[in-house]
C-alpha cells in the first residue's frame, strides 16, 4: 500500500516508523564510526607463520584496544608484492627480499626476524623406523634421478630396514612458496645440480605432481604409498606425517625438532645477521645437532612509515620478540630466537624511522 | 509511470551484463598487453612456462584443458543421455523423482568436495584399478602409460565427467519432456521395438537440444578450477601419456595468481585468462556453426 494512497491515520503512523528507523540508522552508523577510530593494521605473506600471526595478534589486541589487526596467509611472494605495492602495512616471508624486489618498493624495507622454522622431507610408507637420508639423496629423489624407494643409495643409508619395491612419487608445491625457496637452498647447496635453481617457484622434474599449499603437498603425501614431499615441521608435526632425519654438513644424523632448530640459529649466526641486516640463510648448517633445512622467518616493514601507522607496527613487532610472545611460539612448534638475536633486532627497531 | 520505469530498469539490467563482459574484455587485454608485446603470437604457441627464467607461454594449458575437457565429455555424455533417458522413458515411475533429486544433489556439491575426494578416493581407485591392468594391457600403446600416482590429465578428466553429469542430464531431461508424445506413439503404432521408437521419436529430435546441453557442460569443464587444481598434478607439460601431471588454463591462473611477481609473470598469467576466453569463446562458435549447419538434419521441435 503505498504512502500517498493510504487514508490519513494510517499514513501518518507508517511516516513515523520510516523517520525511527532512519533515525535508528543514523545511530547505528554513527556509533560504528565512534569504535572505528581505533588503527587498523593489515599484514599478508608466509602461510608458514600464519598460525602464531593470529595466535600472536589475537593476544596483542587485548593487551592494546586500540589497534586492530588483519593477517592473510596468501604466500611469502604475495606478501612482498603487497608491501611493494602499499596494500599492506607490513609484509611477512620466510625468503628475504631480492634485491630487484626491494627495489621495486616505495620505501626501504626493514627485515626482522621472528621465528624460526623448518621444511621436513616427508614420505608414505610403512617402515619400522624413520627413513634416513642426506643431502645428495635429497637432491635426487628431487630431481627424479632416484625412481625406486628400494635404490641402492637409499638402502645403504638405511641398513637393516627392507625398503619396498615401490615407485617414488614426488611431491611438490605448484604456488610459489617461502617453503620452496628454503628447500630448494638447501638443495643448491648440497648438490651442483642444482646450484642456480633455487626461488620461490621451481621447475620441477617432469613425472613429479604439484599441489597448492602446504596442505595440497600433505594430501598428496598421505593419499598414495611411495609419495615424497617437503612440507614445513610446524604442519607436519599437527599433521602427524612421519618424515625423514636427515645428515647434517656436521656429520650428525638429526630428527626435525624446535631444539635442532635452534641449534642451526647458533653459534656464529647472530654476528652474521647482524652484519648482513638481518638477512641471513641458515640452510645446510654444520653446526652440531643443527637441522639442515632450517630458516628464519622474517617480518617485512618500511623504515620511514606515517607515524599513525608506524608507531603502533613498531610497538607490535617489538611485542613480538619479547619472552612472552616467543614462548607462545615455541608452544605452538616454531623455535623462539635466540635471545642474543633478540636484543640485536631490538636495537635495529629503535632505529626504524617513523615520521 | 511505472510501466517506464519497468522497462528501462530491465533494459538497464541488461545492459550491464554486456557492460560487464566488455570491461573484462578490455581487462584482459590491457593486463596481458606485456606479455603479447613481450612474446607475440609466440604466446599461444608456446609450451614452456617458467617463471624462474621468464619464459612464458601458453600451449600446456590449452592443451590440458582441452584434453581433460574431452574425456570428462567421452565420459559423461553416454552417461548423461542414458540418464535422461531412464528418468524420462525407460525407467519406473516411482524411482524417477528420487533419481532426479540426487543428481541435482550431485551438481550442488562444492567444486573443492570434489577435490579433496578425488585426492583420497579416485585417485587410489584411478591408480589401482583403471591405470594398472591398462597399462599392463596396452604396453605397446604409450597413450595408456604415465607415472603410476593416479594424479593427472585422466582423474582430473574423470572428477570433470562426474560434475558436468548433472548439467547435461538435468537439461537433456527437460528435452526430452517437451518432445511431444506423438511421436513415440506414433513410431510404437507404426511396428517400432522400445529401443527404436526412443532413437526415432525422442533422442533424433532433440539433438539440437542435447548439443545445446553437451555446449553447456563443455563450457563448465573448461572453467572449473578448483577441483582441477587439485588432482592434476600442476606441471606445465605436454605429454603423450594420459595419466601423466598437467595442467589446465585454470589451474595454473588459481595456482601462480597469489604469488606471481608483478610484472611478465602476472601479464603472462592475465594472457592466460584471456586465452581462455578465446578458447571458450571458439567451442562455442563451433558449436553453434555445428547447429546452423546441420539445421535441417537436426531438425527438431525443440530448438
Amino acid at each position: 500500500m503505498s504512502l500517498k494512497s493510504a487514508p490519513k491515520l494510517s499514513r501518518y503512523f507508517e511516516n513515523q516508523m520510516l523517520l525511527t528507523s532512519l533515525i535508528g540508522l543514523m545511530a547505528l552508523l554513527l556509533s560504528i564510526r565512534v569504535f572505528a577510530a581505533t588503527v587498523a593494521l593489515t599484514g599478508a605473506g608466509s602461510t608458514f607463520v600464519e598460525p602464531v600471526m593470529t595466535k600472536w595478534i589475537s593476544e596483542y589486541q587485548k593487551k592494546d584496544a586500540s589497534v586492530s589487526v588483519n593477517y592473510q596467509g596468501i604466500g611469502s611472494g604475495g606478501g612482498i608484492r603487497q608491501l611493494s605495492a602499499g596494500t599492506v602495512d607490513f609484509g611477512a616471508s620466510d625468503a628475504p627480499m631480492t634485491a630487484d624486489e626491494e627495489k621495486g618498493a616505495q620505501k626501504p624495507v626493514v627485515h626482522i626476524p621472528t621465528v624460526l622454522g623448518a621444511v621436513v622431507v616427508s614420505y608414505n610408507l610403512k617402515l619400522e623406523k624413520p627413513l634416513k637420508l642426506d643431502g645428495t639423496t635429497v637432491a635426487d629423489i628431487f630431481s627424479g634421478k632416484i625412481t625406486v624407494w628400494n635404490d641402492a643409495r637409499i638402502q645403504k643409508l638405511n641398513a637393516g630396514v627392507k625398503l619396498p619395491e615401490t615407485a617414488i612419487t614426488v611431491a611438490t608445491r605448484s604456488d610459489g612458496s617461502g617453503t620452496t625457496a628454503v628447500f630448494s637452498d638447501y638443495l643448491a647447496k648440497v648438490s651442483k645440480d642444482w646450484v642456480g635453481k633455487a626461488g620461490k617457484t621451481v621447475d620441477w622434474f617432469h613425472g613429479s605432481v604439484g599441489a597448492k599449499g602446504n596442505a595440497g603437498v600433505a594430501g598428496l603425501i598421505k593419499q598414495s604409498e611411495g609419495t615424497v614431499g617437503y612440507v614445513e615441521l610446524v604442519y607436519a608435526a599437527e599433521n602427524k606425517l612421519p618424515f625423514a632425519t636427515l645428515l647434517n654438513k656436521h656429520g650428525d644424523l638429526v630428527e626435525a625438532s624446535t631444539k635442532s632448530v635452534s641449534l642451526a640459529a647458533g653459534g656464529k649466526v647472530v654476528e652474521l645477521m647482524t652484519k648482513n641486516d638481518f638477512k641471513l640463510s641458515i640452510t645446510n648448517s654444520d653446526a652440531a645437532g643443527a637441522y639442515p633445512i632450517s630458516s628464519f622467518s622474517w617480518l617485512l616493514i618500511y623504515d620511514g612509515m606515517a607515524k599513525e601507522k608506524g608507531q603502533p607496527l613498531l610497538d607490535m613487532v617489538k611485542w613480538a620478540l619479547t619472552d612472552s610472545a616467543q614462548d607462545m611460539a615455541s608452544s605452538m612448534n616454531y623455535a623462539p630466537l635466540p635471545k642474543a638475536l633478540r636484543e640485536k633486532v631490538l636495537a635495529r627497531l629503535s632505529k626504524v624511522k617513523v615520521n | 509511470m511505472s510501466d517506464l520505469l519497468f522497462f528501462n530498469g530491465l533494459r538497464t539490467l541488461a545492459l550491464l551484463q554486456i557492460f560487464v563482459f566488455l570491461t573484462i574484455l578490455i581487462f584482459l587485454f590491457y593486463f596481458s598487453r606485456q606479455a603479447l608485446a613481450e612474446f607475440g603470437w609466440g604466446f599461444f604457441f608456446n609450451s614452456k612456462w617458467s617463471p624462474n627464467q621468464q619464459q612464458f607461454g601458453a600451449l600446456a594449458f590449452v592443451y590440458g584443458t582441452l584434453v581433460t575437457s574431452a574425456i570428462a565429455l567421452l565420459i559423461s555424455v553416454p552417461i548423461s543421455i542414458g540418464s535422461a533417458l531412464f528418468l524420462t522413458e525407460i525407467g519406473p515411475a516411482w524411482l524417477r523423482k528420487p533419481v532426479q533429486i540426487l543428481i541435482e544433489l550431485l551438481a550442488a556439491i562444492p567444486s573443492v568436495v570434489y577435490g579433496l575426494w578425488a585426492i583420497f578416493e579416485l585417485a587410489p581407485f584411478v591408480r589401482s584399478s583403471i591405470q594398472g591392468p591398462l597399462a599392463a594391457a596396452t604396453s605397446f600403446v604409450p597413450f595408456f602409460q604415465g607415472p603410476p600416482s593416479g594424479i593427472g590429465l585422466f582423474t582430473a578428466g574423470l572428477v570433470l565427467a562426474i560434475m558436468i553429469t548433472p548439467t547435461i542430464t538435468s537439461l537433456t531431461v527437460e528435452i526430452f519432456k517437451s518432445v511431444p508424445r506423438l511421436f513415440h506413439e506414433g513410431a510404437l503404432a507404426l511396428g517400432a521395438t522400445t529401443w527404436e521408437a526412443i532413437r526415432i521419436a525422442v533422442v533424433s529430435p532433440s539433438a539440437s537440444g542435447i548439443l545445446s546441453a553437451v555446449v553447456l557442460g563443455l563450457g563448465r569443464a573448461m572453467g572449473e578450477t578448483m577441483a582441477v587444481t587439485m588432482i592434476i598434478g600442476n606441471r606445465a607439460d605436454i605429454s603423450a601419456h594420459l595419466f601423466s601431471p598437467a595442467a589446465t588454463m585454470s589451474s595454473v591462473i588459481a595456482n601462480e595468481y597469489a604469488e606471481a611477481d608483478a610484472g611478465l609473470h602476472l601479464s603472462s598469467l592475465t594472457a592466460v585468462g584471456l586465452t581462455l576466453l578465446l578458447v571458450s569463446l571458439v567451442v562455442n562458435s563451433i558449436s553453434r556453426l555445428i547447429v546452423w549447419r546441420y539445421r535441417s538434419f537436426l531438425k527438431g521441435v525443440t530448438k
